[in-house]
């Protein structure tokens, strides 16, 4: 995973509530046995069927902040959404509220969510809406937005901002604990079932 | 401390816990389909990696898998390529796989129950989301992303936090064609979709402990809906009386050390539950869905709702929204709705109770010549025992398609899918835009309910069929 300390871009408001990962990516896509390559079916839907759609207007056309309704995220586990937005040119994804699935599918890929207020998000909305080269930095060291002169903290979780700040394996941080795993196995109930089929078992 | 039973169950898994840290939580048992494994395979390849407990670990195909010709290679080369990778790490990490044709194959999350590898206390999680099902054991089982399935592949073992509690009493009994669905779908509509997010869901109260396991996980399986991390109910007399005797159940004082620990799983008198929400099931309706997520439902009685009536801007918007997609008018009475097609299925109601219910309704009559309805079973064992109670020849005779068991036209994964502009009614769990194929309609339902619109062709509550010509 890329480690992400601090980013600015160009920022796109998507005035939509309850976008679920159907819409950020439709079940058509996770065919694909890859891990990235997703960008074809971003809001795919939407960019079809919707020449007003924000991601088909030039002006937000690279944007790599998503400034979301709430609600972003619900629905289905797949982390092709999050996959389908990095690929997509996304680093950062702000909203008053996420589903957890997508929020924790998240920081493994390397994508940052940003709780903000959903008046913040308005503000936001209308200050991107009114100058859509407004350029907006995400600061993950100092916890903040910032646009023009206007600057929002934000809270995120101590231990998932280290990890998003060093860019840090989960596999690798828990294997350091295999002997908890391992005493922690032994004391396991003999009764617990095993997948093996049960002529085997 | 009083302790609820989600609590009990997560602290009885806490491999390491340290200040500043999340949780390592063991996982007792890892589910893995073909959609969000293969990555995972791939990144314990490129890091030198094993699958740490291949015996805690269960695969089988359920997403891609067509329903007709089951047996002849898929026609989608992508699909079949997804299938295949499946079939090829199961093999070189040995992990016992029930393929497509299998006796053991199904939609993962009614093979798990079905072969009693689903039990009370345990941990159990699967990349995806409706892993939440088997909390209908009194189990903490919740979805996960392809990230965390390595995570678990390699180690057994997620970081987590404890999540909040929160309790949803439904007490009463459930008038007649009122069921699992509509009480799920009532409580998804009162909390809204985002309503138990990060909060573990205890079902609670009479009228949840008078269902059968086949409609608790009804509800359980919902539970992602409300954004709940995981829905869960107390083991009790069902709970033991479905388990014992399946192939993986424990036996003889492997069940009575079993049953002994599973007593012990209830919630405490006195615990704290973060949020309470109350029902009562005496005045529950028949529900369906109007929108495109699953909080956007009603009683069947009800009428379209007009954005004007909603204050808030974004609620406006969202509703504009939804009824654009859904090509509806305001004010339209919900049984005024025409449907193309039923489908009777999916993790959420493709278990042998429901297709029972459904063919009750349907036997002995004809269901409407304009309407296509897909029974596809939720697995390979559900499918053969409906045929042996010929529930096979009651669909076939009402005129409805008898299909393989899979995923199916809940997401449309196969070839079972919505044209753009048709519209379903559906006993799977989400309405979203597209869900069922680009541009179908989606109408949540219970299986009455869909068998009852089967038969007129427009959303139809088992209680109207006695005033209904049909």
């Amino acid at each position: 995973m890329d480690a992400f300390t601090t980013h600015t871009g160009t920022a796109a408001p998507l005035r939509r509530s309850n976008v679920d990962t159907d819409q950020i990516i439709p079940a058509e896509y996770l065919k694909r046995i890859t891990r990235t390559g997703f960008e074809d079916g971003l809001f795919v839907a939407w960019r079809t069927n919707e020449p007003d759609f924000v991601l088909n207007q030039p002006q937000y056309a690279d944007a790599s902040i998503l400034v979301a309704g709430p609600d972003f995220g619900t629905g289905s586990s797949r982390e092709h959404a999050n996959w389908a937005l990095l690929d997509g040119g996304f680093r950062v994804v702000i909203s008053a509220r996420f589903a957890d699935i997508f929020r924790n599918n998240s920081t493994k890929a390397g994508l940052l969510t940003v709780v903000l207020p959903q008046e913040q998000v308005e503000a936001l909305w209308t200050a991107i809406e009114a100058d859509p080269t407004t350029q907006v930095t995400v600061d993950l060291q100092s916890k903040e937005v910032t646009y023009r002169d206007v600057t929002v903290p934000f809270e995120v979780d101590d231990y998932v901002r280290w990890r998003l700040l060093e860019g840090l394996d989960d596999v690798g941080l828990t294997e350091r604990n295999l002997d908890d795993i391992e005493t922690f196995e032994a004391g396991r109930p003999a009764w617990l079932p095993r997948a093996i089929p049960a002529s085997q078992g | 401390m009083p302790k609820t039973l989600a609590q009990k169950v997560y602290e009885a898994h806490v491999v390491r816990s340290a200040a500043g840290e999340p949780d390592l939580l063991y996982i007792d048992l890892h589910l893995v389909h073909e959609v969000t494994s293969p990555q995972a395979f791939d990144g314990l390849r490129a890091a030198g990696r094993t699958v740490r407990r291949p015996d805690l670990t269960m695969a089988t195909e359920d997403h891609n898998v067509p329903t007709l010709d089951i047996l002849a290679p898929i026609a989608d080369p992508v699909s079949r390529a997804q299938i295949e990778a499946l079939r090829k790490n199961a093999a070189e990490f040995g992990i016992r796989l029930a393929p497509m044709g299998d006796r053991d194959q199904g939609i993962v999350h009614v093979i798990g129950p079905q072969l009693g590898l689903t039990q009370p206390g345990m941990t159990i999680v699967c990349g995806d989301s409706h892993t939440s099902t088997h909390g209908a054991f009194g189990a903490l089982a919740f979805g996960i992303g392809t990230s965390e399935v390595e995570h678990v592949l390699a180690t057994q073992t997620l970081p987590q936090y404890e999540p909040k509690q929160m309790a949803v009493t439904v007490d009463g009994q459930l008038p007649p064609g009122v069921s699992a669905k509509d009480i799920i779908l009532a409580v998804i509509a009162q909390i809204g979709t985002n309503g138990a997010q990060g909060h573990v869901i205890e079902y609670r109260g009479s009228a949840i402990e008078a269902l059968s396991m086949e409609s608790r996980m009804t509800i359980c399986n919902m539970s992602i809906e409300a954004g709940a991390k995981a829905g869960l109910i107390a083991p009790d007399r069902t709970t033991l009386d479905f388990l014992q005797g399946r192939p993986h159940a424990p036996q003889g004082a492997d069940w009575d050390a079993a049953v002994e620990h599973w007593s012990t799983l209830r919630t405490d008198e006195g615990a704290v539950f973060d949020r309470e929400v109350v029902l009562d099931a005496t005045t529950l309706t028949p529900f369906v869905t109007w929108g495109t997520n699953p909080g956007q439902g009603l009683p069947i009685a009800g009428t379209v709702p007009d954005p004007a009536d909603f204050a808030d801007e974004g609620e406006r918007r969202d509703v504009e929204q939804a009824l654009a997609y859904m090509g509806l008018q305001p004010g339209t009475p919900l049984r005024d709705i025409e449907v193309d097609t039923v489908f009777l299925g999916s993790c959420t109601n493709g278990r042998i109770e429901d297709l029972r219910v459904a063919a009750e309704l349907l036997r002995g009559k004809r269901i409407d010549p304009e309407t296509r309805m897909l029974v596809v079973p939720g697995s390979v064992g559900v499918k053969a025992q409906a045929e042996a109670e010929g529930l096979d020849r009651v669909f076939l005779d009402a005129g409805a398609e008898w299909r393989g068991a899979g995923c199916s036209m809940c997401l449309g994964m196969n070839p079972d899918q919505l044209k753009p502009g048709e519209r379903s009614a559906s006993t799977s769990n989400r309405n979203f835009q597209g869900r069922q194929g680009k541009g179908g309609r989606t109408h949540l339902v219970s299986p009455s309910v869909a068998a009852a619109t089967a038969l007129t062709g427009r959303l139809t509550a088992p209680a109207d069929l006695t005033t209904v010509d049909v």
